[in-house]
C-alpha cells in the first residue's frame, strides 16, 4: 500500500494576484527515443498524439510534453504510472528507447491568478507574453537557479515542475515572486 | 549577454540557459596515438582574435549540446548548428567569408 | 541665500508640507520636492564636505550628475550611503546625513588640507606612501581611511525586498524627455513592443522649463497629451523612476526601477531590476551642462545654470537673490529670464564671447539686465558661500579684477550629449567643433549578434540642440529603428522650432590665461578635487593617455563617472599635450550609468533563497533530530547526530560503534544514480570505467573508476545492471549532474551513433543504507524480500516489496559491514525510514551522519573522491591498479595515463599511515624528507589524504600519498604540523579494518 507523499505537503501561499500551490502526486514518465517511432506506443499508452517542438498535448488526465529531440514527458495519473512504464516497454519492444518512472524525482506547482506570468517572468529568463507563450506551449528554462519547465492551461494556470530536492527553495522563490502586487508589464 | 538560438528546441537562450564547452571540432586521440597528436587533443586549443568555433550546451533546457560559429572581437553570431557534425558546415562559412572576405578556417 | 519663493514651483504640491531631518536639523519641504529643492528651499547651502580637502560643497545641479549632495540616507535597516540629494525624492519622516562633515558641517576639522592643498597635487597619494612598507597598515590607511570620510556602510541587513523582471521588446527607449516620447509615439504607431523608460518622475526632460512650443501648443501640454496616446497604446509600456542603467551585447538592457524609494517601509518591492530584451534600443537621454572652470567655481551657491533655472521653475525655490550669471553659449539667458521672471535679481551677465546680440542676450537687456561681453569671472569670493565674484577679462590673466556683490553663481560651459548608453556596448564617438562636445557616430554604433547595429540615439543625444532638431532626429532614428526591428513606420516629427542662438565658444579655462594659482582653485571634478593644475601637472609628469590620467589623478572616478567632470578635464588634457580634443578621447563609459543597489542584483538570491539548497525526503527528520549539518554540493547531509549534552567527536564515536557494533541508518539517498541504457550500453560503459562493466551480469554490483581525459581520477561507485540492456551507474554525492552532462557530452557529441539513452533519476529514489551485523535481522523483521546470504549475496541487487514498499536492495558495503542499501520511490522514503527506525529498536538502531560514514570507510582503506583525489591522481597511484582493465583498447583516461609522467615510478603512491603514539595526524600535512628544493624548501615526500580518530581501534588512522609509499612498509615518515611540531608516522597497509573483508560478506 503505497504512502508516497510530495515534497512539501502541499504547500501553498497567496498574494495578491498569483496563488502558488503545490500539486499532488503526479505520475510522470520520461520516454527517450526517437520521436518518429515512438508515436504509436504514445497514443496507445496516453491518448495523446505526438506534441511538436516544444508543445504540451493534453487527452483527459494524461498528456506528454516535448523535452528535447529524443526525449517526452508523459503525464499520468500517479497510481498508473508503473503500468504505463509496462505498456511502454512492451509497445515498444524490439526498439531502441528508455521509459523510466521519474514521478517521485519531481515536485509540481501550480501558479495561477492574473499575475500568474508576471510571477514566471520575475524568476525565469523567458519570454512570457502571450504572443511568444500561450497554452498548450511548453518552456524548459532556469526558475531563478535551478532547471524548470512550465507550460500553461487554457484558463491561464501554470503548472511548473522542477526537481524534488530543491522543491524548498522553488516554492520560496515562486511565493516570493507572487507576494507582491502587479508589474503592469504582461496582460 | 550572448544569445544564442539552440538549434534543437529554437529557443533563443541567454547566458544564463547555457553551459560552455570549449573550443568545437577536436578530434579525440585515443590509445594508439602519438604524444604530439594526444597532446594536441588535450590541450591546444585555438585562441583566434575573430572567428571561434564552439560548444555550448543548453543546460537549463533541452540539454542538448550545439555548436556555435561566433566572433569573439564583435559577438557576431555567424550560426549554430548541431553537434553531430566534424567540420563547420557550408552556408556558415559561405557566410564567414560574406563578411570577412578570404576568411580561412585554422587548418 | 538660497530660499523658497513665495510662488511657483510646478512639481511641488505648496498644500502638502513634509517633515525631515538633515544634520539632525527638523526641516520642511514639500510634496513633489527632491531632497535637494528642499534643502534648498530651507535655506541649506551648505551641504557637504569635498572628499580630499574638506572643502564645504553646496548642490551643483539638479539631476544624475551632482556630484556634491550625497548623503547617507535612512537608518537603521534601511540606511544607505552615497545617495544623492538631486534623484531622492522628499517622502514625510525623512532622514539624511551629510557624508563627508566630521565633526559638523559648519565646523570641518579636516577641512585644514583646505591650505594644504598646494602639497597635496595629483597623484599624491602614489607620491607620497610609497614607503617604507610598513607604515602603510598602520599609519598610511588608517589616516586617509578616516579623512577621506565617504558613505558608511550600512550596518544592519536591508529590510527591503527587491526582484528581477524579465522583459522581451522590440524596441526600448531609454529617456522620457520630448525625445524619447517622440520616440516612443513613432515606435508605437509601427505596431512594435515598446518600453519606455524614465529614470525621474516626471516626463517630458527639460522641455516644460525650458518653455518650448511643440505643435503649437506649451511643451507641457504637448507631453500631456502625448503621455495619453501612449498610455492608449497597448503595443506601449511606460515606466518612470526607471532607469537604464546599461546596454549589452546583444541587445540585453538594464532597467532600474525605484519602485517605493519615494514611500519606504509600504511594505513594496523597493527596486525591481529590468533585466530586458530588446531588437532594437534608442537613447534618448539628453544632454548634461557643463561646468565653467573659474578659481572659486565649487565655493556653495555656485551652481550649473540649467539646474538653477530648474529649483526655480519646478521647485519654486531660489538658490540665491542676487545671481551673477557667467556662460560661454545663450542657453543660460533662459536661466537669466527665468530668474528675472521670478523676482530674483540677476546684477550682470558675464558672457566670455566678445560679442552677443542674439535675441535671448537682446530680451535680457530689454529686462534691464547687464551683459558683459569677453568678459571672465577671475574667482569667486566666499568660503562657506557665494559673497561675491571678481570679473577680468576673458582673454587676460586675471589680473586686477572688479568685484560684483552677490550670493549665487549660474554658470554654463555648454552642453555635453548623454553618450552612456551608447558607448557602453562599443558605440562610437565623434567630436562636434560647433557645440565643443562628443556625441555619437551612427555609422559606429554598436553591433549585435547579426553584426548589425542595435543601438541608436534619439535628440539631444544624438547631438540635436534645438527643440525642432530635437524630434526630429527623434522620429527619423525611431523609425529607422523600428524597421530594424522588423516594422515599417513614416517618422512624423511633432512641429516645432529650433530657438535662434548664437553659437557657443568652447572655454576651457576663465580667464584663458590664468595664473597659476588661480588654476589651483579650479576644479574640474568636485568630488574627487581634481583642479585645472592636477591635470596640467599629470600631462606634465607624462600621463599622455586619457585612461592613465584619470585613474592618477582620480578625475572622473567614483560616483562622477564622466557625467560632469570628463570635457572640461580632457580639453585641459589635449590643451597641455598640445593635441586636440579629438585626438585624446574619452575614457570608458562602463554600466551601471547610475549606482545602483546591490539588493536589485541580489533579486531573490537572499535569506532562504540566496542559492538552491537541495533536501533528501528525509531532510525534516534530520533537522528535528538535532543533525548536524554538512554542505555535500547543494545538498546538506547531516555530518552527525549529537545528542544532549554530546560533543560532534562524541556523537561520531558513539555512531561508528553503534553501527560497528549492532545497527546504523544512513540516509544515502545523495548519491548519484543514472540510467545508461541501450544496445550499446555495455560498450559505453567500457568506455566510461577504467574497469570492464560489459561484462557484469543482470542482478550483480560492481565498483568502478571513472576518469577524465588526463587520467585523472574523477568519480567513482557502485554499477548495477540492471538487465541486458540497462545499468545503473551510483555515483558521488556531488557528481551525480557532473557525470550525467559527462555522459550526454559523449553520448552527443562524439559517439552520437551509439544507441544508449541515459537519464538521471538520482532523486526518484530515497536510499537508505541499513548497515551493521544485525542489519540483516531488521530486513528480515520488516519482511517481503529474501535478503538472505544465497537469495541476496554480497554485490548483488534484487527487486521486491520491502514490508509493502516497492524496493531495489542493493548488497553493496562501504563501511566493511554487512549493509545493504535500499532504494525505494522517494515519496515513500521517509515511511521506510521511519519503519526501520521502529523495527530496529531492538538493536538499538542509531542513525549516522557523513562523519561517521567517512570514518568507517577511512578503517576499510576505501577512497574518498576529493580526499584521495584533487584533480592530479589517477588510479594507478591509489593501488587501484585491479579496478583497470588490461584489456580493454580504450577507455575515456586510458591513453593519458600511458603518458610518460603517468607511468613514472616516482609518483607519490597512497599507503596508510599509522602515527607511533596514537594520535591523529593533521589533515593536508606533510612529509618531510632530506634537503631542499630549489626554492629553498624543505623537501617534501608525501602527505597526508584522509585522517581520522578510529573508535573502532581506539588510535588515529590515515592515508596518505608518499614517493615509492607501497615499496616503504613498515618506514617512519616525519610529517610537520603547522605548528611546525613533527609528528612520526609509520607506514602500512591502507585497510586497517577487517583486511580480508569477512565482515561484508555473511
Amino acid at each position: 500500500m503505497s504512502e508516497a507523499v510530495t515534497a512539501l505537503g502541499g504547500a501553498s501561499s497567496a498574494g495578491p494576484v498569483a496563488q502558488v500551490e503545490e500539486r499532488a502526486l503526479q505520475g510522470m514518465v520520461t520516454l527517450r527515443g526517437d520521436l518518429s517511432e515512438l508515436a504509436a506506443a504514445v497514443e496507445t499508452v496516453t491518448g495523446c498524439a505526438m506534441p511538436d517542438k516544444r508543445r504540451i498535448v493534453q487527452a483527459g488526465d494524461k498528456a506528454v510534453g516535448w523535452m528535447s529531440p529524443d526525449e517526452l514527458l508523459l503525464l499520468v495519473p500517479y497510481a498508473e504510472t508503473s503500468q504505463t512504464v509496462a505498456a511502454l516497454e512492451e509497445q515498444l519492444a524490439g526498439r531502441h528507447h528508455l521509459a523510466v518512472d521519474v514521478s517521485d524525482a519531481r515536485a509540481s506547482f501550480r501558479i495561477e491568478g492574473p499575475g500568474a506570468r508576471e510571477v514566471l517572468a520575475r524568476l525565469c529568463p523567458a519570454d512570457l507574453s502571450p504572443a511568444a507563450f500561450g497554452p498548450g506551449e511548453l518552456r524548459r528554462t532556469r526558475l531563478a537557479q535551478v532547471p524548470a519547465a512550465f507550460w500553461m492551461e487554457e484558463s491561464g494556470t501554470f503548472t511548473l515542475v522542477c526537481f524534488r530536492s530543491v522543491a524548498t527553495y522553488a516554492f520560496d522563490c515562486l511565493a516570493g515572486a507572487s507576494a507582491g502586487e502587479a508589474v503592469g508589464f504582461l496582460p | 549577454m550572448l544569445i544564442l538560438h539552440c538549434p534543437y528546441c529554437g529557443i533563443e537562450c541567454d547566458e544564463t540557459e547555457l553551459a560552455p564547452g570549449g573550443e568545437a571540432h577536436l578530434t579525440r586521440h585515443g590509445p594508439g596515438a602519438s604524444d604530439a597528436e594526444f597532446e594536441a587533443y588535450l590541450f591546444e586549443r585555438a585562441n583566434p582574435k575573430g572567428v571561434h568555433f564552439e560548444r555550448w550546451r543548453h543546460a537549463n533546457g533541452c540539454g542538448k549540446w550545439f555548436l556555435a560559429a561566433r566572433s569573439t572581437t564583435t559577438l557576431e553570431v555567424f550560426g549554430t548548428y548541431e553537434a553531430q557534425t566534424t567540420e563547420p558546415p557550408a552556408e556558415i562559412v559561405e557566410k564567414i567569408r560574406a563578411r570577412i572576405p578570404g576568411w580561412e578556417a585554422r587548418p | 541665500m538660497s530660499k523658497r519663493l513665495e510662488q511657483g514651483g510646478r512639481l511641488i504640491d505648496r498644500a502638502k508640507p513634509l517633515g525631515f531631518v538633515f544634520d539632525s536639523n527638523r526641516l520642511e519641504g514639500y510634496a513633489g520636492d527632491t531632497l535637494a529643492s528642499a534643502l534648498l528651499g530651507a535655506g541649506k547651502t551648505l551641504v557637504n564636505r569635498s572628499y580630499k580637502y574638506h572643502r564645504p560643497r553646496g548642490i551643483v545641479a539638479s539631476g544624475a550628475e551632482e556630484p556634491n549632495a550625497l548623503v547617507g540616507l535612512g537608518q537603521g535597516a534601511r540606511f544607505e550611503p552615497d545617495q544623492r540629494a538631486t534623484t531622492t525624492e522628499l517622502f514625510d519622516g525623512l532622514t539624511a546625513m551629510p557624508q563627508n562633515a566630521w565633526p559638523s558641517l559648519g565646523f570641518d576639522a579636516m577641512a585644514v588640507n583646505g591650505w594644504m592643498s598646494a602639497f597635496m597635487p595629483a597623484g599624491f597619494y602614489y607620491k607620497t606612501f610609497l614607503w617604507p612598507r610598513a607604515f602603510w597598515k598602520h599609519v598610511y590607511e588608517p589616516v586617509i581611511r578616516s579623512a577621506a570620510a565617504s558613505g558608511r556602510p550600512p550596518q544592519e541587513p536591508d529590510a527591503d525586498r527587491y526582484e528581477h523582471f524579465h522583459a522581451f521588446v522590440d524596441m526600448l527607449i531609454l529617456g522620457g524627455g520630448i525625445a524619447g516620447l517622440q520616440a516612443a509615439l513613432t515606435a508605437g504607431q509601427s505596431g512594435a513592443r515598446v518600453l519606455l523608460l524614465e529614470q525621474t518622475p516626471h516626463w517630458g526632460g527639460r522641455a516644460p522649463v525650458d518653455g518650448y512650443e511643440i505643435d503649437g501648443k506649451p511643451a507641457e501640454r504637448w507631453i500631456a497629451e502625448t503621455l495619453a496616446t501612449l498610455e492608449a497604446m497597448e503595443n506601449v509600456t511606460l515606466r518612470s523612476r526607471t532607469m537604464g542603467a546599461g546596454v549589452f551585447d546583444h541587445g540585453y538592457a538594464l532597467g532600474y526601477e525605484r519602485v517605493s524609494d519615494h514611500m519606504p517601509g509600504d511594505g513594496a518591492i523597493r527596486h525591481r531590476l529590468w533585466k530586458i530584451r530588446a531588437k532594437q534600443i534608442v537613447t534618448a537621454t539628453g544632454a548634461i551642462e557643463r561646468p565653467l572652470s573659474f578659481a572659486g567655481n565649487d565655493v556653495p551657491g555656485v551652481m550649473l545654470a540649467s539646474a538653477m533655472r530648474d529649483y526655480v521653475v519646478n521647485y519654486g525655490v531660489a538658490p540665491g537673490e542676487k545671481v551673477v550669471v557667467v556662460t560661454n553659449n545663450d542657453d543660460a539667458y533662459r536661466t537669466v529670464l527665468a530668474l528675472i521672471d521670478a523676482g530674483l535679481e540677476v546684477p550682470i551677465v558675464v558672457d566670455a564671447r566678445d560679442r552677443n546680440d542674439g535675441p535671448l542676450a537682446r530680451e535680457a537687456m530689454r529686462r534691464g539686465v547687464a551683459v558683459e561681453c569677453g568678459a571672465a569671472i577671475m574667482k569667486v569670493k566666499g568660503k562657506k558661500r557665494v559673497e561675491g565674484v571678481m570679473l577680468c577679462r576673458a582673454n587676460g590673466t586675471g589680473g586686477a579684477g572688479a568685484p560684483v556683490k552677490c550670493d549665487a553663481v549660474a554658470m554654463s560651459g555648454g552642453w555635453s550629449p548623454v553618450v552612456h548608453l551608447w558607448s557602453h556596448c562599443g558605440g562610437k564617438l565623434t567630436w562636434s567643433n560647433e557645440n565643443a562636445h562628443f556625441y555619437p557616430d551612427p555609422s559606429r554604433a554598436p553591433t549585435g549578434a547579426d553584426g548589425k547595429p542595435f543601438v541608436s540615439t534619439a535628440g539631444a543625444a544624438s547631438g540635436a540642440m534645438g527643440t525642432g532638431s530635437v524630434l526630429t532626429d527623434a522620429a527619423s532614428n525611431a523609425a529607422e529603428a523600428c524597421g530594424a526591428a522588423g516594422y515599417a513606420v513614416t517618422a512624423s516629427a511633432a512641429q516645432a522650432v529650433d530657438a535662434e542662438e548664437v553659437p557657443m565658444k568652447p572655454v576651457w579655462v576663465m580667464p584663458e590665461q590664468a595664473l597659476p594659482e588661480l588654476r589651483a582653485k579650479m576644479f574640474l571634478d568636485f568630488q574627487n578635487d581634481v583642479k585645472v593644475a592636477d591635470i596640467q601637472l599629470a600631462a606634465k609628469e607624462g600621463y599622455e593617455s586619457v585612461e592613465l590620467t584619470k585613474r592618477y589623478t582620480t578625475l572622473g572616478m567614483a560616483n562622477d563617472q564622466g557625467k560632469l567632470s570628463n570635457i572640461n578635464g580632457l580639453a585641459i588634457l589635449a590643451d597641455s599635450l598640445n593635441a586636440e580634443i579629438p585626438q585624446v578621447g574619452t575614457t570608458t563609459f562602463r554600466p551601471p550609468y547610475q549606482p545602483i543597489s546591490f539588493g536589485s542584483i541580489a533579486g531573490e538570491a537572499r535569506g532562504a533563497t540566496f542559492q538552491p539548497l537541495r533536501r533528501t525526503p528525509m531532510h525534516e527528520w534530520h533537522e528535528r533530530n538535532g543533525a548536524y549539518w554538512e554542505p555535500v554540493g547543494h545538498w546538506r547531509r547531516p555530518y552527525c547526530y549529537p545528542k544532549q549534552g554530546e560533543s560532534h567527536d562524541e556523537a561520531v564515536v558513539r555512531e561508528v560503534l553503534a553501527t560497528r557494533n549492532s545497527l546504523g541508518l544512513l540516509d544515502a539517498s545523495t548519491l548519484g544514480k543514472l540510467i545508461v541504457k541501450g544496445p550499446d550500453a555495455g560498450r559505453f560503459m567500457d568506455m566510461l570505467y577504467t574497469n570492464k562493466m560489459s561484462t557484469l551480469k543482470p542482478g550483480k554490483c560492481r565498483y568502478g573508476l571513472m576518469c577524465n581525459e588526463n587520467g585523472f581520477l574523477s568519480d567513482d561507485g557502485v554499477a548495477a545492471r540492471i538487465d541486458a540492456e540497462t545499468f545503473l551507474c551510483h555515483t558521488t554525492s556531488g557528481g551525480a549532474d557532473r557525470i550525467h552532462g559527462w555522459m550526454e557530452d559523449w553520448l552527443q557529441c562524439e559517439w552520437w551513433d551509439w544507441k544508449v539513452y541515459v537519464a538521471n533519476v538520482t532523486e526518484q529514489w530515497g536510499q537508505i543504507a541499513v548497515v551493521g551485523p544485525n542489519a540483516r535481522k531488521l530486513l528480515e523483521k520488516l519482511g517481503g524480500m529474501d535478503v538472505s546470504k544465497e537469495a541476496l549475496p554480497f554485490m548483488g541487487w534484487a527487486e521486491g516489496e520491502l514490508d509493502g514498499i516497492t524496493a531495489r536492495i542493493y548488497r553493496i558495503s562501504f563501511s566493511g559491514e554487512l549493509s545493504y542499501e535500499i532504494a525505494v520511490p522517494a515519496g515513500e522514503a521517509m515511511t521506510l525510514w521511519s519503519r526501520l527506525l521502529t523495527a530496529g529498536r531492538e538493536w538499538s538502531i542509531t542513525p549516522y551522519g557523513t562523519e561517521a560514514l567517512h570514518i568507517m570507510r577511512a578503517e576499510k582503506g576505501f577512497i574518498m573522491i576529493g580526499d584521495e583525489t584533487d584533480g592530479t591522481v589517477i588510479p594507478q597511484d591509489l593501488g587501484l591498479g585491479w579496478a583497470i582493465s588490461k584489456k580493454k583498447d580504450d577507455y575515456l583516461g586510458k591513453r593519458a595515463q600511458e603518458r610518460s609522467h603517468m607511468t613514472s615510478p616516482e609518483r607519490w603512491k597512497l599507503v596508510g599511515l599509522e602515527t607511533l603514539d596514537g594520535s591523529a595526524l593533521p589533515d593536508g600535512a606533510y612529509a618531510v624528507g632530506e634537503g631542499v628544493n630549489a626554492n629553498g624548501q624543505r623537501n617534501t615526500i608525501g602527505r597526508v589524504t584522509s585522517t581520522y580518530m578510529s573508535p573502532t581501534l581506539g588510535k588515529g588512522i590515515a592515508m596518505g600519498l608518499v614517493h615509492h609509499g607501497p615499496d616503504r612498509m613498515g618506514e617512519v615518515l616525519r610529517f610537520v604540523a603547522t605548528d611546525e611540531s613533527v609528528i612520526e608516522a609509520k607506514i602500512v597497509s591502507p585497510v586497517f579494518y577487517d583486511p580480508d573483508g569477512e565482515k561484508q560478506d555473511v
